[in-house]
């Protein structure tokens, strides 16, 4: 939020980037274009926005009071697709589902990201290597990394075979048939696909701390672990709040991974099933219920502004204890 | 992994030409020990295989002949009986190529107009005054907290009303043109100078003169981040293609391969093959590009 309202300001003010500060751009004497040029070049984008996001939106907020459906006019309900959805045993799993999730994610998503980049942060030969194939899972589709872990949590899958080799289990292992198992194998390729991804956010915000601080804590004879958590973790704060914050939203938005590994069904008796696989499966199809769609969508987007609004309250806070 | 550590250990003892850790009595304490470098090149080693580990098994699961047990213990990562035909046989499932032509249009298309427009709209929202910018700002920025997973069914029936249902353009009509893409070039178009426009102006400049030889070649570093991460977020999208998409014919590439994994239940050789597929063109892009992409992730997180 602040981020975004900063740069919109500093963009608004045109022409004092690079010139020289508190240089005005005239519009005077060089009339450099008709007026409706610009609005030929932003038009495009701002229609798009507008249609593609913005409309839709309002859109939904409306269906979610309606109970329409495919091919049927739709009628004016109230809060009644709010209230079945409330009662609904599917719609309370997803969220259990989904606060799994994020209760899982966030913490490993924040920290392992971390480590890792403390891994590569240093320049010893071959680091570009290990730099570039860390983040490889990263731009690699989540179906097929959905698929690739498929195979390798198959009931006769390799870890399946290692497991029974190392006597840790005498049978197969249900990875992707029992409920427990299937969110598990779900989040661990979240993590393992995410890793890279928040290792490189990190990589830049280490990149500010100052190698003096480091070197002043070692004289003062503080260890690794002492440095890690009174000098790193305090100069990256700003980068740990702000990837929290992010993986929270993504966790809520979970998708691929269950559908995938689930084919379809979100597990046995639907208990895996997150919530936009709910609004997918009531969104689309003749016999799609697109109101109660709509409704579980709405409440998507209110749970995906919590963590937003937190950290907007935890800023103001800090800035005025500052 | 005793074993890669041993060999990583070996690897290391051989002297390093410019001094990588601190010898005795050395003054700099910032350098590791030698025990602290080969500590951190096991641990790099060990991550290493934990990342690239399921992709080679994939690969060579790919690879695997029709009569090569594809369960053995200890497994085999180098396949005994090789052979190509997992990659033809399985189109007698899914037609995998034609999936994958699908995806490189829905993606180059995607590119393209993400590219055009972002020049355009950012090019006018840095350098340009004009009536209503704040408006024009205002609903770029609205939507930019708004999940897309939000707006899909409403989509859906935009979609479904121009009768773009079941067809490639109605996967890439809603991503043609991305709010991030536009703002990020507006950030790249404000570093231009003034003056340059200005005097370009002057001398008579069209403004597509102007977005042509000055913002272009100014913005081309923004640019191709937005072009490649718009084309692995259209090669790799999901959810999107799966609810416009309705007939097998039409599928995208991801959509056809979870097809294929939970229609047909087939071979893993023949799932591994699909997937193989589905990373070749990722994996070349991200060799030839790779240097934009940490450039990339940072300016999306400073900016995001």
């Amino acid at each position: 939020m602040t981020t975004a309202s900063t740069s919109e300001r500093s963009l608004t003010r045109t022409g004092v980037g690079a010139s020289g500060a508190g240089l005005r751009r005239r519009s005077g004497p060089v009339q450099s274009h008709r007026w409706y040029t610009p609005w030929l070049l932003i038009g495009p984008a701002v229609v798009w926005v507008a249609v593609f996001a913005l409309w839709p939106f309002l859109n939904t907020v409306v269906l979610s009071f309606t109970n329409a459906r495919p091919l049927r006019t739709p009628e004016f309900v109230g809060f009644d697709q709010y209230v079945k959805l409330f009662g609904d045993d599917q719609f309370r799993y997803a969220l259990l589902t989904c606060a799994i999730y994020v209760i899982v994610c966030v913490p490993l998503l924040t920290i392992l990201p971390l480590l890792l980049a403390l891994l590569v942060e240093k320049k010893i030969p071959g680091i570009a290597f290990f730099r570039t194939t860390f983040y490889f899972p990263v731009i690699a589709s989540v179906v097929v990394v959905a698929l690739i872990w498929g195979w390798l949590f198959d009931s006769k899958g390799i870890i399946n075979q290692t497991l029974q080799f190392m006597g840790i289990a005498d049978k197969p292992v249900a990875f992707l048939v029992d409920r427990w198992w299937l969110l598990a194998c779900a989040i661990l390729l979240t993590v393992w696909k995410g890793v890279g991804y928040y290792m490189v956010v990190y990589l830049a915000a280490l990149g500010n701390v100052g190698k003096d601080l480091h070197e002043a804590a070692m004289l003062d004879g503080a260890g690794a672990f002492r440095r890690f958590l009174s000098v790193t973790i305090p100069s990256v704060r700003g980068a740990m709040l702000l990837i929290a914050v992010l993986i929270a939203v993504s966790a809520m938005r979970i998708f691929t991974e269950l559908d995938v590994l689930s084919h379809h069904t979100g597990g046995p008796g639907g208990y895996d099933m997150s919530i936009v696989m709910m609004i997918r499966q009531a969104g689309s199809g003749l016999n799609g219920n697109l109101g109660y769609a709509a409704a579980i969508s709405v409440v998507l987007f209110l749970l995906t502004l919590i963590p937003l609004v937190a950290i907007a309250l935890l800023n103001r806070e800090k800035r005025a204890n500052s | 992994m005793s074993a890669t550590a041993a060999i990583v250990q070996e690897g290391s003892k051989k002297p390093a030409r410019e001094k990588l850790f601190r010898t005795g009595g050395a003054g700099d304490i910032s350098k590791p020990t030698v025990g602290g470098l080969v500590f951190r090149y096991v641990l790099l080693v060990i991550v290493l295989v934990l990342v690239i580990g399921p992709f080679l098994w994939q690969l060579s699961t790919s690879f695997k002949g029709a009569g090569e047990n594809l369960y053995t213990f200890p497994p085999n990562l180098i396949p005994t009986q090789p052979t190509l035909e997992n990659y033809t046989k399985v189109t007698d499932f899914i037609p995998v190529y034609q999936y994958a032509w699908h995806s490189l249009f829905v993606a180059v298309v995607q590119v393209i107009s993400n590219v055009v427009f972002a020049v355009f709209g950012g090019y006018a929202l840095a350098c340009m005054k004009f009536r209503g910018k704040g408006i024009a700002l205002g609903i770029l920025f609205s939507t930019m907290l708004l999940p897309g997973e939000v707006t899909v069914t409403s989509n859906l029936l935009t979609i479904n009303g121009l009768g773009l249902a079941n067809t490639l353009w109605g996967v890439i009509l809603p991503g043609a043109i991305g709010a991030m893409n536009v703002l990020l070039v507006a950030t790249a178009c404000r570093m231009i100078p003034a003056e340059v426009l200005d005097a370009a102006t002057v001398d008579g400049a069209t403004t597509w003169q102007r977005i042509r030889h000055i913002v272009w070649p100014n913005v081309r570093g923004m640019v191709s981040v937005v072009a490649i991460f718009t084309f692995i977020g259209a090669w790799d999208d999901y959810l999107w293609p799966l609810m416009v998409i309705t007939d097998p014919n039409n599928y995208t590439l991801t959509v056809g391969m979870a097809y294929l994994n939970s229609n047909f239940s087939p071979d893993p050789r023949l799932i591994a093959a699909g997937t193989i597929i589905a990373l070749v063109p990722i994996i070349i892009l991200f060799s030839v590009t790779q240097r934009f992409f940490f450039s990339g992730v940072q300016e999306g997180a400073v900016k995001g």
